[in-house]
């Protein structure tokens, strides 16, 4: 299965109200192809009253297998439906991510050796 | 000294210690990049770590948190989180109080 469609079908789990899962990997020093780099955007509300933290900690957990091999980097916005209205509404932009600066290639190269 | 007990050290004898992808002012990754810019903005003096350097720390750093990836932001000796949750923090301005006792 596509690691794309892995990460969606495994955040099912958090019941989303809103998510999106974007492969960014092409905006980095990869591969053609790769899945290394994802950005997502998920809106639950088993976040409500947990911290940042423990938001984080719940998606990293259900994506552990992922995220211990075939992918690098994980942008994450994790929200409560509440957070995600007063975003909405705001219009605000969901933060970008950050522009490539070639460590992948320096990893790949240790790992190598 | 184990990797772990070398960390543990590392966290515990700096006030604010980033462990990144290259250094503040070369980083090497743009998620490193940003979250020492942060830092920088909160006018905050802190160690930082590149774990490029040292392969052992690369990989000792993911156990140590239980956080798969880097940047990770420690301060006084508690781990804060990585990119994102810095960005959040300070965008929200709880990060200047987080690390107020630090401030140069």
């Amino acid at each position: 299965m596509r690691i794309q469609t892995a990460i969606e079908a495994k955040l099912g789990a958090l019941q989303p109200q809103f998510l999106q899962v974007e492969n960014q990997s092409h905006r980095h020093n990869v591969p053609p192809g790769a899945e290394s780099h994802f950005k997502v955007i998920v809106v639950s509300r088993q976040f409500n009253e947990k911290t940042l933290l423990a938001r984080h900690r719940m998606v990293n957990q259900i994506l552990a297998d992922e995220l211990s091999t075939a992918v690098h980097a994980l942008a994450l916005h994790a929200m409560t439906p509440d957070e995600w209205s007063d975003k909405n509404e705001a219009s605000a932009e969901i933060a970008e991510s950050p522009p490539c600066l070639g460590g992948s290639v320096a990893e790949n190269a240790a790992r190598k050796k | 000294m184990s990797v772990q007990e070398r960390l543990k050290e590392v966290i515990q004898s700096n006030e604010v210690v980033l462990f990144m992808k290259g250094s503040p002012d070369f980083p090497q990754c743009g998620f490193s990049g940003r979250t020492a810019q942060i830092l920088k903005a909160c006018d905050v003096k802190f160690a930082s770590v590149d774990v490029l350097a040292d392969d052992a720390v690369r990989n000792g750093i993911k156990e140590y948190s239980n956080w798969p990836t880097v940047p990770q932001l420690y301060v006084r000796g508690e781990f804060i989180g990585g990119c994102d949750i810095m960005t959040e923090l300070y965008e929200s301005n709880e990060l200047k109080k987080i690390l107020q006792p630090a401030q140069s």
